[in-house]
């Protein structure tokens, strides 16, 4: 199923969840429409339901109006907003410093990779990413 | 029967594909998302989006080199992004020409950007092509497998 509506550019998948119940909901941000279709496939296949979108405003737009989302997955270089970026303004709201961020990126840059974990993210995959990559991270993150 | 020749013919084109280095085991990742590996579903929705966003971006370097001034900056950039979604997709030789076409901008060298892109724009029209007829051999194989 796909969902184009207010600037959201985005998948949604609604599939049951591993234990029967209402599946996760995964926010995917990432501008590039290939990575986009990547990340949520892989989400997909492990059962989220997920929404992509192609910017960090867009994803604090649904952020703002969606109140379960389990879990953000960021590209690092955006143009406009970075991952890094909405890392910040997702940690520094009262309203959503809860909700887990895995930040990706083609580059192995230990200081990014430092500077996010620092502000709190998860954890920092290096792309491509792969289903084994995510099972890891949200087995671990996620309930 | 003309479903398994079809599949056999679709068989050939990937392990092809593989062996020569086309594709890498990134484009296998996605092969295993896909339900029955038709190549009609996932595989295909983000084979056609890798040609799309590839096509805009060799002619966006295109322009660039064309300019008496060449923004080396932003044909870094595009680079960077052309190697993402070859990397994504699992399209090997593309990514590597996009890595070999690094040493050019940072040289700010226009002829040496201008035989990379030529490389490029070599490597994404052989994947093009095998992608376009993966793609239609998956939707041949749909179109008569039983449902």
């Amino acid at each position: 199923m796909s969902s184009v509506a207010g600037g959201v550019v985005g998948t949604t998948a609604v599939l049951p969840g591993a234990g029967g119940g209402a599946p996760l909901h995964v926010l995917a941000v990432d501008d590039s429409s290939v990575d986009r279709a990547v990340i949520s496939g892989i989400l997909r296949s492990s059962r989220f339901r997920v929404t992509a979108v192609d910017s960090g405003k867009r994803a604090l737009e649904l952020l703002g109006s969606e109140p379960n989302v389990s879990m953000i997955i960021t590209d690092y270089w955006m143009p406009e907003m970075t991952g890094y970026e909405l890392l910040k303004k997702v940690k520094e709201s009262s309203t959503l410093k809860q909700i887990p961020v895995v930040i990706m990126s083609s580059e192995n840059v230990p200081t990014r990779i430092s500077r996010c974990l620092e502000e709190g993210a998860e954890d920092f995959l290096m792309k491509p990413v792969r289903p084994s990559d995510v099972s890891r991270v949200f087995n671990r993150v996620l309930p | 029967m003309a479903a398994n020749a079809l599949q056999a013919q679709l068989n050939a084109l990937l392990a092809s594909m593989f062996a020569t280095g086309m594709v890498d085991d990134q484009f296998k990742q996605l092969q295993s998302l896909e339900d029955g590996g038709s190549a009609s579903g996932f595989v295909a929705e983000v084979a056609t989006l890798f040609i799309e966003d590839a096509d805009r971006i060799i002619a966006d370097i295109a322009a660039l080199l064309d300019q008496p001034a060449v923004d080396f900056d932003k044909v870094d950039a595009h680079v960077h992004q052309l190697k993402g979604s070859s990397s994504s997709v699992g399209a090997q030789k593309v990514k590597l020409a996009c890595m070999h076409f690094r040493q050019f901008y940072e040289a700010k060298s226009k002829d040496g950007c201008l035989m990379a892109l030529a490389l490029v724009r070599s490597e994404f029209c052989d994947v093009r092509s095998k992608f376009q007829t993966m793609m239609q051999l998956g939707q041949q194989i749909e179109a008569c497998s039983p449902k």
